[in-house]
């Protein structure tokens, strides 16, 4: 027998049962078809603008910084202010979003280069499909847009949010998400909460560290 | 009185558990005292033991044995009413899974519903808001396991204090966490059990009461032989002595003239 | 790796850790660490309570489907272009990723946090096969240095002290200026971080655990702080994913509770920095990401745990909450255990992995203090758990002859109430009038395992029943 073969048989045998009930079946595609929420906490739920809110505070506390913008036009300046603030040099790697790739960044005296990160770059933008209000969170999606290695290598991750994308929580990002991508999700969903830390060695907490050390949060509001 | 029963006073089988009866009368007599201050008819049937050594040491039969020998003795009573947080909740959480007949998983159900540790027993059930003694010391309290995390013991033995004239409560740090005594546990583990209970009278010294209460024996025996092996002058003693006034016996490991 | 575990000698390994001064030091920091900021974090979320029943109820469904969510899961990851293979025993997991990494001639192997291949010792069998293995968590990496096993499911370099992070990258580091200063933590965090981002890019193959395998999706989710995961997962051309088989949730929702409880159970955070779900490898057009995609899913004892006494222990999400509340792991830190997993979910899955003639120490050492049911977030009853162990040793006479003997006569005499109080009554005049002055006792025959470490209070010497019915019979009077 092969060991999946084995595997299933004896799972079915602890279990009592063969794999053919019917109504076992229907319980599951049902689950599955229906993707019921279980319990959602109230606290990003409320008006446009309470989720705002939310999204900042929460953000915030776990050591992101949250600017908002006007408009996307708006987004190069503010770029160029972060890193100049940050004192690292006005360069950008950044994917093919058609959201950043039509911006000014020349304008802004920004270097801007595009594709995945081979680990030289200190600074990058991503765009986020969403926003999570209960935990401060972001949604990025892999692909040639926001390449994944963007969001891990470089030393400063920016990530903008338009406004209308802006979830109370992550239940409305998934149905949004199969919406936008169908049964098959990009590879990799990567869900940031804040940058990279470890509380590893005596349990100090410590920003960056194998990921970006810091994380700038720019939501467009137009 | 809280409940219905005001034809008769409740009549409460008081199960004194092994350890009060083999070393430490007083505390039966003051849960009986609270009790009939409380308006209950006490009585005591003979007994033994709950069963819990045998159901934490894996025996099963002899858990099930005891459990029906206390359900027999017990079995005219309103209501039981143990001094520990450990054997009323050995009675009232466990007694059920013990069985595997529908009637006698049923009848032990029954009996686990009617089955209280002391404090809150006087307080929840008996509706029990003061009580009339004195104490005038500071004292710590610890929160014994049991009592706690299976009976949700925790406020009630401190609103009783509150009340008694002259004592001072006042908190240690952790008094939510074990002290190591787990009873068999104490002498089969017992650098393990050192290890704790060294953290637990740390934190009973710091906290600067020269009396510590808690409400269950087995806790307080060891707690208070870890006090007096490091030469504390700290006194021990159950909760329910200090609720009923009767602290003339000495306290725990205190020898017997020297008592205040 | 631990494969040979010194669980039977737990008690000589608790006596050592108890000594251990640097040890005792750095579990100081589990408090604060760890106790205070999951409570701030429960407080902070008045729904915890109900998510908690939610999550037990979702994992006791994914349990009783098991076979069928499976089934779904592999399904969907070959849709994605992902392989799947299937592990009855440790040493077939490690044998199928041994394999995966000859095949594609890979020369080192970085690997982020995963307990079960602790479990199956992957990392010795990466290197049997000429193959480096590079830890990179930061925990797991110093731990590695020091070829130490985790001391704890979520920080497995909590045993150790800055100073002594400091000695061992002193020791390996050894390329690097001599008179750096690494006195504090931050110092060597940014050395790790150096000296691993190299590792991260010169690998061929990356293997990861998973905190959650998604049936609806095909995807495997980790969840981490670091963003070595990620890296681990990211960069080499293959990534392989190691997982029990009960990591399995029905749908994205699903997990979403089940990260809602996770990440404030282990850390107190709300939500882990990185949470990634990972379908397959790159696609047509994707500029990063593996070109290969393998998931390994390894049984290893986990199927025989189902529709029985210890099926519960399945809920289990490893977030080392039990650990971290627990008085035993608090007095001798994760190692003396004796194997990979450490606390009260050690306790009970040890002896289910390994067997309870090993494995029997652990689930008698607990006061039953009932702590570690109390944070569980899946609320695994672990006391009771650990009870039916003992049971199963009772039934099998595993139980010490002493135990087993003393609890006979208890029982003996507990079973006949007159010939217990006639026995009792006798027994604790003679203990309270030996024991009058001093009021304890320092040394008593038959209880050295008490009086070693603390006095034996005195009875008084009348049991409280013939006390009691002399005294009713005076009132009659």
């Amino acid at each position: 027998m092969s060991a999946r073969d084995d595997v299933f048989s004896n799972i079915r045998r602890s279990l009592g049962v063969t794999g053919k009930e019917a109504t076992r079946r229907a319980a599951v595609g049902q689950r599955l078809e229906t993707t019921p929420r279980g319990p959602v906490p109230r606290r990003g739920q409320g008006s446009a603008a309470a989720r705002m809110a939310t999204f900042i505070t929460e953000a915030q506390r776990v050591s992101a910084s949250v600017v908002m913008l006007e408009n996307a036009a708006a987004i190069p300046a503010e770029v160029a202010r972060y890193l100049s603030e940050c004192n690292v040099a006005p360069v950008l790697r950044m994917g093919a979003d058609a959201r950043l790739a039509g911006l000014d960044w020349a304008g802004a005296g920004l270097s801007t280069s595009t594709g995945r990160s081979d680990g030289s770059d200190l600074n990058a933008i991503s765009h986020a499909f969403a926003g999570v209000a209960e935990t401060g969170s972001l949604i990025v999606l892999s692909g040639p847009d926001n390449p994944a290695t963007l969001n891990y290598l470089p030393d400063n991750h920016i990530i903008v949010l338009a406004v209308s994308d802006l979830c109370g929580d992550l239940e409305t990002v998934w149905t949004r998400l199969r919406r936008a991508t169908g049964a098959l999700l990009p590879r990799t969903v990567n869900i940031i909460t804040g940058p990279s830390r470890s509380a590893d060695i005596e349990q100090t907490l410590l920003l960056g560290a194998h990921g970006p050390r810091r994380l700038h949060i720019l939501v467009t509001l137009g | 009185m809280a409940d219905g029963l005001s034809a008769r006073p409740p009549r409460v089988g008081l199960l004194a558990t092994c350890l009060v009866d083999l070393f430490r009368p007083s505390i039966g007599f003051a849960a009986a005292k609270l009790l009939e201050d409380a308006g209950c008819e006490v009585i005591v049937p003979p007994q033994t033991c709950c069963g819990q050594p045998a159901f934490n040491s894996g025996d099963r039969t002899t858990a099930r044995d005891l459990a029906l020998q206390v359900m027999d003795a017990f079995s005219g009573c309103d209501y039981i009413v143990a001094p520990s947080g450990s054997c009323g909740g050995m009675i009232a959480k466990h007694y059920p899974d013990l069985f595997d007949e529908p009637l006698l998983i049923s009848r032990a159900r029954t009996f686990a519903a009617k089955t209280h540790e002391l404090v809150s027993f006087l307080t929840d059930v008996l509706g029990v808001t003061t009580v009339d003694a004195q104490f005038d010391r500071k004292v710590t309290y610890h929160d014994a396991c049991a009592g706690l995390r299976e009976l949700g013991v925790k406020s009630q033995p401190r609103r009783l204090l509150e009340t008694v004239r002259g004592l001072e409560l006042v908190e240690m740090a952790e008094s939510d966490v074990c002290c190591g005594f787990g009873g068999t546990f104490a002498a089969k583990y017992g650098e393990i059990s050192d290890a704790i209970v060294s953290k637990k009278t740390a934190h009973i010294s710091a906290s600067g009461a020269p009396v510590l209460l808690a409400g269950d024996l087995g806790c307080l025996m060891n707690m208070a032989g870890k006090l007096s092996r490091q030469g504390s002058s700290i006194e021990v003693r159950h909760v329910a002595e200090v609720l009923a006034g009767l602290t003339d016996t000495p306290p725990i490991g205190a020898p017997r003239e020297a008592g205040r | 790796m631990s494969l040979h575990p010194t669980t039977p000698a737990f008690k000589e390994n608790a006596h050592r850790a108890l000594g251990d001064t640097e040890l005792q030091k750095a579990l100081g920091h589990v408090q604060g660490g760890f106790i205070n900021k999951r409570a701030a974090a429960v407080e902070r979320l008045p729904e915890f309570e109900t998510l908690r029943e939610s999550a037990r109820d979702l994992k006791d469904h994914v349990l009783a489907h098991l076979d069928l969510y499976l089934e779904h899961y592999e399904t969907q990851v070959r849709a994605a272009g992902g392989q799947v293979h299937f592990a009855r025993t440790g040493e077939e997991a490690c044998k199928t990723i041994v394999d995966i990494c000859k095949a594609h001639g890979a020369k080192s192997v970085t690997k982020g946090k995963s307990m079960v291949s602790e479990e199956i010792g992957l990392n010795d069998a990466i290197e049997a096969a000429g193959m480096a293995a590079v830890e990179t968590d930061l925990g797991e990496y110093i731990i590695q240095l020091r070829h130490e096993t985790p001391s704890h499911i979520i920080a497995p370099a909590v045993h150790l002290t800055k100073e002594q992070v400091e000695a061992d990258f002193r020791r390996v580091h050894s390329h690097l200026d001599a008179a750096r200063d690494l006195s504090e933590p931050v110092q060597l965090l940014t050395e790790a971080r150096g000296v691993l981002r190299e590792k991260f890019l010169a690998a061929d193959v990356g293997i990861t655990g998973a905190n959650f395998l998604v049936a609806e999706t095909g995807s495997s989710i980790i969840v981490t702080n670091e963003g070595n995961g990620d890296l681990t997962q990211t960069l080499p051309k293959v990534h392989i994913v190691i997982a029990s088989i009960e990591k399995i949730v029905p749908t994205l929702e699903d997990a979403s509770l089940l990260m809602r409880v996770l990440a404030r159970s282990a850390t107190g955070q709300d939500m882990s920095v990185y949470t990634t779900l990972s379908t397959g490898p790159r696609r047509a057009g994707d500029p990063d990401g593996p070109e290969h995609y393998h998931i390994v899913l390894v049984d290893n004892g986990r199927s025989s745990m189902l529709g029985g006494e210890f099926e519960d222990m399945l809920r289990c999400i490893r977030c080392g909450a039990c650990m971290n509340h627990c008085p035993i792991y608090h007095a001798i830190g994760g190692h003396a255990y004796g194997w990979v997993y450490p606390g009260p979910m050690g306790a009970v899955l040890t002896p289910a992995l390994i067997g309870v003639e090993k494995g029997g120490n652990l689930p008698n050492a607990s006061t039953f203090c009932g702590r570690c049911e109390a944070v569980c977030p899946v609320k695994i009853p672990l006391p009771n758990l650990m009870r039916h162990w003992r049971e199963r040793e009772f039934e099998r006479h595993l139980t010490p002859a002493v135990q087993r003997f003393g609890l006979g006569i208890w029982g003996f005499f507990a079973r006949r109430p007159s010939l217990y109080r006639l026995a009792t009554s006798l027994a604790m005049r003679v203990l309270g009038f030996v024991g009058r002055d001093k009021g304890r006792f320092a040394k008593l025959p038959l209880a050295s395992g008490w009086t070693q470490f603390r006095d034996m209070p005195a009875p008084s010497g009348e049991t409280f029943q013939s006390e009691w019915r002399a005294r009713q019979k005076e009132r009659r009077s």
